[in-house]
């Protein structure tokens, strides 16, 4: 530990405490009880403030920054509605196991329990979405609890963590030494050594079960119809290329949930595409048949098993998962380990006695549909042709980001995701309005890289607001919507279960979203032809260094459904919908 | 309780647990049962040998599979020390009932005190017309003794919730 102690006031030791972190980029919003971080802020121009329109767009950026760098994220926001503007972000990241660290201030402390301006109990609020949460009422304990949660953010299955300091620890003076994560994660007498020393699963990895590695090797071994389930495990443990060293030597085919997009090749001949709900026919009927079922860091969600009671019911299950917690909890397991999966891919791949051949096994998954066809349709502008324009005139190694709905499944459904965090999409919380925010996030950290981000006319509408975020930080980010003037996926179950009866999801009402962009001052276009298109995303390309975005209009029919289906809770392969 | 181990097909397990002492584990703590779907029994807190450490008796109607899942959730928060559920046959458990009865004249006085003294209870408090007891038991003890002041009159009753510990080995 340095020995360089200084007398800081609260607001500088939080942000030396960042920087202690590595971080550079914060997304926030400024207010009264946060005014002395803010203040300190100002003097501090290595760390780069990126001030967004609303707090909700901030908390998905600093979640979409995570999730494509695969550092921490860092989310700044006041007192009250500042903080309470956050909960759908903290959500989110929490559902989908992504490291952000959430900074909000309160009122000072003698405030505290008054109903003062602006107060809320906010680590109450978010309790049930965070890994942990913490008040800061002394300055005393303010760099240890900064380190502490970006311990816990990043370590064990990463998640969100929210810190609330009352506005007096950010003037009060201490003693500040500086830390290093490193020896922070070393140092004796803090909370991180009883976390690390029980090996508590907010940190710790647990000592992976050997003999249960064996006896995955034998069932591997013993399978001739194995299935492997990538899910977003995989991702969050960097274990993609031991995924795919696995999914080789099994010679298995692979199926991916719509959070472990990116971690296995989507050109890949073993991959069956999603399962699920719509999931491709090949993974809900390899599902269906296989005698081995090996899902990675996946927790079996009810839009992945749908009836739990005849998933997957000729398999042994194995489940490999880093949370304890998730073992049995949707599905029985036959056999489960709990740790790191990419330490656990390395233990099985060192035990594997032979490398598999399933040729009539595969030949059977791969008889059914991998890809759904759509059709093209005369005249109009499908789905199908705008990915495909997009997919063909965007870098390959573009980072997606996306809203929630139908144009969400088209998207996943119709990319060949090369690499773990390629994909951004809120997976478990479902969060119309995520993807302008994480697209914020995502290019933000990777300014080299093209960011697209696909919305549907509802999500979009949520918070369109970021648009003048894009502008101001020069971010190119290129916003396909996929504008069908409705609530697509809602409106698709009325369709098919509630007799057409469409009560509040035609949305047939303004803006002009290319004149909306106009007025943000990025591209606009409106689009109905897919020659249009083309030339559209062509000039995005070639315009990309002007750091203006682009949000493309793209008018599709709205009865286009997403296919296949299988209805909720009934068995994976009764799809309703071919 | 008796009624709902019979019509749920549930057992009771005992949960001991040590979190950080610090404001707010117990609404954590609480919060985990509620929103994962559990019902509280009983639950009883204070420090250990260690103040910095609170320790915590809960027990709950529950099956096998689903208390597995529960310890496994408990343990993800960040100030949990420990979770272990008793084993039953090495438990013991004790909770402490004050229960304050009417007894308005001599004989109900002398019966209520008889009572009592069966299940090594004390007299705490007298007036005219009550008697305030204390009895230390598990629940079927404390229970016991409930059911038999019943028909005196109760007129308050309090319970501590169950604190338990393993017995020593031998
Ligand atoms: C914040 C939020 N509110 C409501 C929903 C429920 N919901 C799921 S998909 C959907 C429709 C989304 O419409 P749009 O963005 O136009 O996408 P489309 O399905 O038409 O492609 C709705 C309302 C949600 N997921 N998130
Ligand atoms: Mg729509």
């Amino acid at each position: 530990m340095s020995n360089t102690s200084r007398k800081l006031n609260g607001s500088e030791i939080l942000i030396q405490c960042l920087i202690e972190q590595g971080v550079d980029t914060v997304f926030g919003y400024p207010g009264g009880a946060i005014l002395n971080v803010y203040d300190k802020l100002y003097d501090h121009k290595e760390i780069k403030h990126i001030l967004t329109a609303h707090e909700q767009g901030a908390s998905h950026a600093a979640d979409g920054y995570a999730r494509s760098t695969g550092k921490v994220g860092v989310c700044l926001a006041t007192s009250g509605p500042g903080s309470t503007n956050l909960t759908t972000g903290v959500a989110t990241a929490y559902m989908d196991s992504s490291p952000v660290v959430f900074i909000t201030c309160n009122v000072n402390s003698d405030l505290i329990g008054r109903d003062a301006f602006q107060e809320v109990d906010i680590t109450g609020v978010t309790l049930p979405i965070t890994k942990s949460s913490y008040i800061v009422s002394r300055v005393e304990n303010l760099a240890d609890t900064v380190r502490e949660a970006f311990a816990i953010a990043r370590s064990g299955r990463p998640g969100p963590v929210l810190i609330d300091i009352q506005k007096n620890a950010t003037a009060s003076e201490c003693e500040y030494y500086p830390v290093t994560p490193e020896e922070y994660f070393m140092s004796t007498g803090t909370r991180i050594e009883r976390l690390k020393n029980t090996h508590h699963p907010s940190v710790g990895y647990p000592d992976i079960n050997l003999e249960a590695i064996d006896e995955l090797a034998e069932l591997i071994d013993k399978s001739e119809k194995p299935l492997l389930i990538c899910g977003g495990g995989v991702v969050r443990a960097k274990a993609s290329q031991e995924f795919r060293t696995l999914a080789a030597r099994m010679d298995s085919p692979v199926a991916i949930t719509v959070m472990g997009g990116g971690a296995f090749p989507g050109d890949s001949p073993l991959k069956t595409g999603m399962i699920g709900m719509h999931g491709s026919q090949a993974s809900n009927m390899a599902c269906d048949a296989c005698d081995l079922l090996l899902a990675v860091g996946c927790r079996f969600s009810d839009r992945v098993t749908l009836n739990p009671a005849g998933f997957a019911k000729n398999a042994k299950i194995v489940h490999i998962d880093i949370d304890a917690s998730e073992i049995n909890k949707n599905v029985m397991t036959d056999l489960h380990i709990i740790g790191d999966a990419k330490k656990i891919l390395n233990l099985l791949l060192a035990k594997l006695k032979h490398d598999k051949k399933n040729d009539a096994w595969k030949n059977y998954v791969f008889s059914f549909k991998r890809e759904t066809e759509y059709d093209d349709v005369e005249g109009t502008l499908t789905p199908k042709e705008v990915l495909s324009a997009a997919a063909e005139i965007l870098p390959q190694d573009t980072i997606v980001t996306t809203d929630v709905g139908q144009h969400q499944m088209w998207a996943i459904q119709h990319f060949k995701f090369d690499y773990p965090g390629q994909l951004i999409t809120s997976g478990g919380f479902g969060t119309m309005g995520f993807g302008l925010g994480a697209a914020i996030g995502a290019q933000a950290g990777n300014p080299e890289k093209t960011v697209l981000h696909v919305t549907g006319d509802g999500s979009f509408r949520m918070n369109c607001n970021e648009l003048c975020t894009e502008e101001f930080y020069k971010l190119p980010i290129i916003t396909l919507i996929f504008n069908n003037s409705a609530l697509g996926m809602v409106r698709q179950w009325q369709h098919l279960i509630y007799n057409e009866r469409y009560s509040q999801t035609t949305l047939d009402r303004g803006p002009d979203f290319a004149k909306l962009a106009e007025a943000y001052g990025v591209h606009g276009r409106r689009v109905t032809d897919v020659a249009t298109l083309r030339d559209v995303l062509k000039e995005a390309v070639a315009s990309r260094s002007d750091g203006k975005g682009w949000v493309i209009d793209c008018r599709i029919d709205m009865d286009e459904m997403v296919r296949p289906m299988v209805g909720g809770n009934s068995f994976i392969a009764n799809f309703m919908l071919d | 309780m008796q009624a709902k181990e019979n019509n749920q097909n549930l057992k009771r397990y005992t949960i001991v647990t040590a979190m950080d002492n610090e404001a707010g584990v117990l609404s954590q703590l609480a919060h985990l049962f509620s929103r994962k779907g559990y019902n509280i029994e009983t639950i009883a807190a204070g420090w250990t040998v260690d103040q910095n450490v609170t320790r915590f008796t809960i027990e709950i109607f529950s099956d096998d599979e689903r208390i597995k899942l529960l310890c496994a959730q408990l343990r993800k928060l960040v100030p949990i020390h420990y979770v272990e559920i008793l084993d039953p046959s090495k438990a013991i458990r004790r909770e402490l009932m004050l229960v304050r009865v009417h007894a308005a004249d001599k004989a109900a006085r002398n019966e209520i005190i008889q009572i009592a003294n069966i299940f090594r209870g004390s007299v705490i408090d007298i007036t005219p017309d009550s008697l305030t007891i204390s009895v230390t038991g598990d629940d079927q003890k404390t229970q016991a003794f409930e059911t038999l002041l019943k028909e005196f009159g109760i007129i308050e009753l309090a319970r501590t919730g169950i604190v338990a510990i393993e017995r020593g080995e031998m």
